[in-house]
C-alpha cells in the first residue's frame, strides 16, 4: 500500500526543477545540432537525444496537463475495469503489465516502414513530424481515445461515433476503417512479398514460421495448456534455427523451391491468408501472436541499445532536393503533405484509436494510469519510427534509392540501377551493389522496395557493429527480414480476421445467418471477400510498371491519418459535448492539422496535373497513349499500359472515397458540436455513472515521488458533474 | 534491488504478460463467485480462452 503524502502539492521542489532543467538542455541542445548542422554527418545520438529529452518533457508537464486540467481524471472513479470485474474482458490489470499489452497491440509494421521511406526527403523532416507529431497529436489521440472509451465502459470508437454524431458519422467511420483495413493488409502483404521476392533464405525462413506455429498450438492445447512461456522458449529457439537454416537453404539444392517470384507469393500470401481467417485461432493465430509479440518486443530492445552501442553517423542528408522538388523516386509529392502522410504510425496513427477503443479501456485499474498507458506507449512507438529512420539513414544514399527507387526506373541489372542512381544526383558503382547484396547473402538489392529490405540492412549494420562484425551482417539481415515479416504476417491474419467479423457483422442485418461465427459457408464467403480485397490491390502493387509501394503507400497513409481524423473528431466532439469547449483545442488542433494534411494529399492525387503525382492525371495520360497505340516508359507493352489505367482509375476513386469521408465526418461532427454550443441545456451526459472506487494503485511506473502524491491527491478533488 | 526481487519480478512479469497467470485469476474469482458448480481444469479452461479468439480476435495494429 503506498504510503500518502499530501504536504509538498506543488511539486516545485529544487531537486526537480534542477533535473527538468537538465533534461529541458540536453534536449535543446541535441535539437541545435540536428537541425542546424549542414554539410557534415552527424551523430544518430544526437536524434536519439533530442527525442527522448522531448518525450520526457511532453510526458511530465503536456501529457500531465492534459490528463489534470483538461479530461480531469479522479482515481475515486471506480473504472470500469473494477466496477464490472468479470476475471476475463473486465479486470483491473497491473499497469506495466496492461502497457506491455496496450504496446504490443499498438506497435507493428508501420513505424518501421513509413519513417524509412520518408528518409527520400531526409532525416530531418521525418524526426521533426515523429517527435512534434506524437507528442501533440498521436499520443494525445491515444489517450484522449482511451479517456472517453473508458468513462463509456470501453465502447468502441464505431459506438462513439454513431452516439456522440450520429448515424452518419457512425456510417462514414465504419466504412473508414473497413476501408483502411483492406488497404493496410495490401501495403503489408506487398511490404513482405517485395523482402522475399527472390530470396530462398527469407523465404525459407518464414515459411518455417508456420510449421513452428502449428507446433506451438498443438504444445499448448494438449501437451502442456496454458504453459505459454515455455512454448515461446521453444517457439522463438526454432525461429532462430529457421533463420540460421536459411543460409544453409540457400546453398542448397531447395534453394530453387524456395526462390519465388512475386506473383507466385502473392498467390501463397492469399491462401495463407484465407486458411489463417477460417482456422481455429489456437492452431496458427494465437501461437503466431506470441512469436511476433516476444520478437517484437526484444527486437526493438536490442536495436534501441544497439543504436546506443554503436553511435552509428548518419550518411542521408538533412533536407533532400525531394523535399522541395517533388520529384522523389520512392513516393511522389513534396514534402507538406506527404512527409506527413507517408509517416502516419510513429507521429499520429488513427488504427490505435480502435486499441484504444477495444480491450485496454477495460482492464484499467486507475483513471490516471492513461497518461502511462495511453500515452507513454505511443511515445515508446514513435521512438522505434526514430530508430528505423536511423536505421535508414546511415545507409549510404545510393544505395538507398538503388533498393527503394521503383523497378521502372532502375532496371533489373546493377549497371542499369548504378546508372539510374546517378541520373536522380546520386553516386553507386555497379560492383558497390553486387558487394552490399553479397554482404548480406542476397541475390539482388536492386528495386527491393517497400521498405523492410532498406531497413534490415540498416539493423544488419547496427547490429553487426556491436555484436559479431561484418561475418554476421547476412544472419542480422534475414533476422531482421524475419523480425519484420513475422509480425506483418501476423497482422495480415488478425486483419483478415477482424475485418471477416466486420463484414459477417454488417451483412448480418441483410441475411441474418451471416452473423453467425459458426456457420461455415458464411465463414468461407466473408474471408474469401477480404482476402480478395486486399489480393487484389496486392495483386496490383506487384504488377504496376509503376511500383507498387510508389502507388500505394500514399493510399496507406491518407487512410490511416482519415482514421485518426474520425477519432480527433470524436474527441473533440466529445470534450465540447461534455462542457470542456475552452479545452477543445487539446485534439483540436492536431484535427485541423490531420485534416489540412489529409486534404490537401488528397486533393493533389485527385486534382495534380502531375501525372506522376495525380491519379486520374496518370490515367488519361496513360489511356491517351493506348488509344495511339504508343507505350510510355515505365511500361513495356500494351498489357501493362493497361494495367497502369486500371490502377490508377480505382486509386483515385478510392482517394475520392477516404476524402468525401473525412468531409461527411467533420460536417456531421460540427454540426452536433454546433447544437451543443447553442443549447441552454448541457446535453445528458453518455458517461457510466459515477461509482467510489474501493482500490488504491498508482499513477506511474513507479509507486513513489510525484505519484504517490497524484493518487492521494486526486482522492481530494470531487467528481466532474 | 537483489537477484532474487529481480528474477522474481521478472517472472511475475512473464507470467502476467503471456496470460500464464490468467487461470490463476480464474480460480480466485471462481471461488468468490460462490456458484458451487466445480472449477475448469486447466485444460479445460486453456481451451476456453484461446477459442473465445475464434469469436473476438485480438486487436493488432500496423
Amino acid at each position: 500500500m503506498p504510503e500518502l503524502n499530501v504536504s509538498n502539492r506543488s511539486g516545485l521542489n529544487l531537486r526537480s526543477v534542477l533535473l527538468w532543467s537538465a533534461v529541458g538542455l540536453v534536449g535543446a541542445i541535441a535539437w541545435g545540432v540536428v537541425a542546424l548542422s549542414r554539410g557534415e554527418r552527424i551523430s544518430a545520438i544526437w536524434l536519439v537525444a533530442a527525442a527522448l529529452g522531448s518525450y520526457a518533457i511532453a510526458y511530465r508537464f503536456y501529457a500531465r496537463f492534459i490528463v489534470k486540467r483538461v479530461l480531469r481524471v479522479n482515481d475515486r472513479r471506480a473504472t470500469p475495469a473494477e466496477r464490472l470485474n468479470n476475471g476475463i474482458d473486465f479486470h483491473p490489470t497491473d499497469r506495466r503489465v496492461l502497457f506491455g499489452h496496450h504496446f504490443a497491440a499498438i506497435a507493428g509494421a508501420g513505424p518501421l516502414v513509413g519513417p524509412v521511406l520518408a528518409a527520400q526527403m531526409g532525416y530531418l523532416p521525418g524526426t521533426i513530424w515523429i517527435i512534434v507529431g506524437v507528442i501533440f497529436a498521436g499520443a494525445v489521440q491515444d489517450m484522449v481515445t482511451l479517456f472517453f472509451s473508458m468513462r463509456r465502459n470501453g465502447r468502441s470508437l464505431g459506438q462513439m461515433a454513431r452516439d456522440e454524431i450520429g448515424p452518419v458519422g457512425g456510417a462514414a467511420a465504419l466504412i473508414a476503417v473497413f476501408a483502411i483495413m483492406i488497404i493496410l493488409l495490401a501495403v503489408l502483404a506487398l511490404v513482405v512479398v517485395n523482402a522475399l521476392a527472390q530470396s530462398p533464405w527469407g523465404t525459407f525462413s518464414i515459411a518455417m514460421t508456420i510449421p513452428i506455429a502449428l507446433f506451438m498450438g498443438v504444445y499448448l492445447r494438449t501437451l502442456r495448456p496454458g504453459k505459454v512461456i515455455e512454448a515461446t522458449v521453444i517457439g522463438v529457439a526454432l525461429l532462430l534455427f529457421a533463420v540460421i537454416a536459411g543460409s544453409w537453404v540457400e546453398g542448397s539444392s531447395w534453394a530453387d523451391t524456395f526462390t519465388l517470384s512475386p506473383r507466385a507469393l502473392v498467390i501463397w500470401l492469399v491462401i495463407y491468408g484465407f486458411a489463417a481467417s477460417v482456422l481455429p485461432v489456437w492452431m496458427l493465430l494465437a501461437p503466431r501472436d506470441y512469436l511476433s509479440t516476444f520478437m517484437k518486443i526484444g527486437t526493438i530492445g536490442l536495436l534501441a541499445v544497439s543504436v546506443l552501442l554503436a553511435a552509428p553517423t548518419l550518411s542521408n542528408e538533412a533536407i533532400t532536393k525531394f523535399a522541395s522538388s517533388g520529384a522523389g523516386p520512392v513516393f511522389a509529392g513534396s514534402l507538406f503533405p506527404f512527409v506527413f502522410i507517408t509517416i502516419a504510425c510513429g507521429a499520429l496513427s488513427g488504427f490505435h484509436s480502435l486499441v484504444s477503443s477495444g480491450t485496454t479501456p477495460k482492464m484499467i485499474q486507475k483513471e490516471s494510469q492513461i497518461r502511462m498507458i495511453g500515452y507513454g506507449a505511443m511515445l515508446v512507438e514513435s521512438f522505434v519510427a526514430i530508430m528505423a529512420l536511423i536505421a535508414a539513414s546511415i545507409i549510404e544514399p545510393g544505395l538507398y534509392y538503388a533498393i527503394n527507387a521503383p523497378a521502372g526506373l532502375l532496371g533489373s541489372t546493377v549497371q542499369s540501377a548504378s546508372a539510374a542512381v546517378n541520373n536522380l544526383g546520386f553516386a553507386i558503382t555497379p560492383e558497390a551493389l553486387t558487394a552490399a547484396a553479397n554482404a548480406v547473402g542476397e541475390q539482388t538489392l536492386v528495386a527491393r522496395t517497400g521498405g523492410a529490405p532498406t531497413l534490415a540492412i540498416g539493423m544488419s549494420e547496427i547490429f553487426a557493429a556491436v555484436f559479431g562484425g561484418a561475418g554476421l551482417k547476412a544472419f542480422w539481415y534475414h533476422f531482421a527480414i524475419m523480425f519484420e515479416a513475422l509480425f506483418i504476417l501476423t497482422t495480415v491474419d488478425a486483419g483478415t480476421r477482424v475485418g471477416r467479423f466486420m463484414l459477417q457483422d454488417t451483412l448480418g442485418n441483410l441475411y441474418k445467418p451471416l452473423r453467425q461465427v459458426s456457420w461455415k459457408p458464411g465463414v468461407y464467403a466473408t474471408s474469401a471477400v477480404v482476402v480478395g480485397a486486399w489480393g487484389y490491390f496486392l495483386y496490383q502493387g506487384v504488377n504496376d510498371p509503376l511500383g507498387g509501394i510508389n502507388q500505394l503507400f500514399p493510399l496507406f497513409g491518407i487512410a490511416n491519418q482519415l482514421l485518426a481524423a474520425v477519432a480527433l473528431t470524436v474527441c473533440t466532439t466529445l470534450l465540447i459535448k461534455s462542457g470542456r469547449l475552452k479545452w477543445a483545442w487539446v485534439t483540436g488542433v492536431p484535427l485541423a492539422w490531420d485534416a489540412a494534411v489529409t486534404l490537401t494529399a488528397s486533393y493533389q492525387k485527385i486534382f495534380s496535373a502531375d501525372p506522376k503525382l495525380g491519379f486520374f492525371a496518370q490515367a488519361s495520360k496513360f489511356s491517351a497513349a493506348l488509344e495511339q497505340g504508343t507505350v510510355l516508359a515505365p511500361a513495356k507493352n500494351l498489357a501493362q499500359m493497361n494495367t497502369v489505367v486500371t490502377n490508377s482509375l480505382v486509386d483515385g476513386v478510392l482517394s475520392v472515397l477516404f476524402a468525401s469521408l473525412i468531409i461527411i465526418v467533420i460536417a456531421d461532427a460540427a454540426r452536433v458540436c454546433y447544437r451543443t454550443y447553442r443549447s441552454p441545456e448541457p446535453l445528458p451526459s453518455t458517461e457510466a455513472p459515477f461509482v467510489e472506487s474501493r482500490i488504491l494503485a498508482p499513477a506511474g511506473l513507479t509507486s513513489g515521488g510525484d505519484d504517490r502524491r497524484e493518487t492521494a491527491s486526486s482522492g481530494t478533488d470531487r467528481p466532474p458533474t | 534491488m537483489n537477484i532474487g526481487t529481480l528474477v522474481r519480478t521478472a517472472r511475475w512479469y512473464l507470467r502476467e504478460v503471456s496470460g500464464e497467470s490468467l487461470y490463476d485469476r480464474y480460480l480466485e474469482h471462481h471461488a468468490a463467485g460462490h456458484t458451487g458448480e466445480p472449477a475448469m481444469t486447466r485444460a479445460e479452461f486453456e481451451r476456453w480462452r484461446v477459442d473465445r479468439g475464434d469469436t473476438d480476435p485480438p486487436a493488432r495494429c500496423c
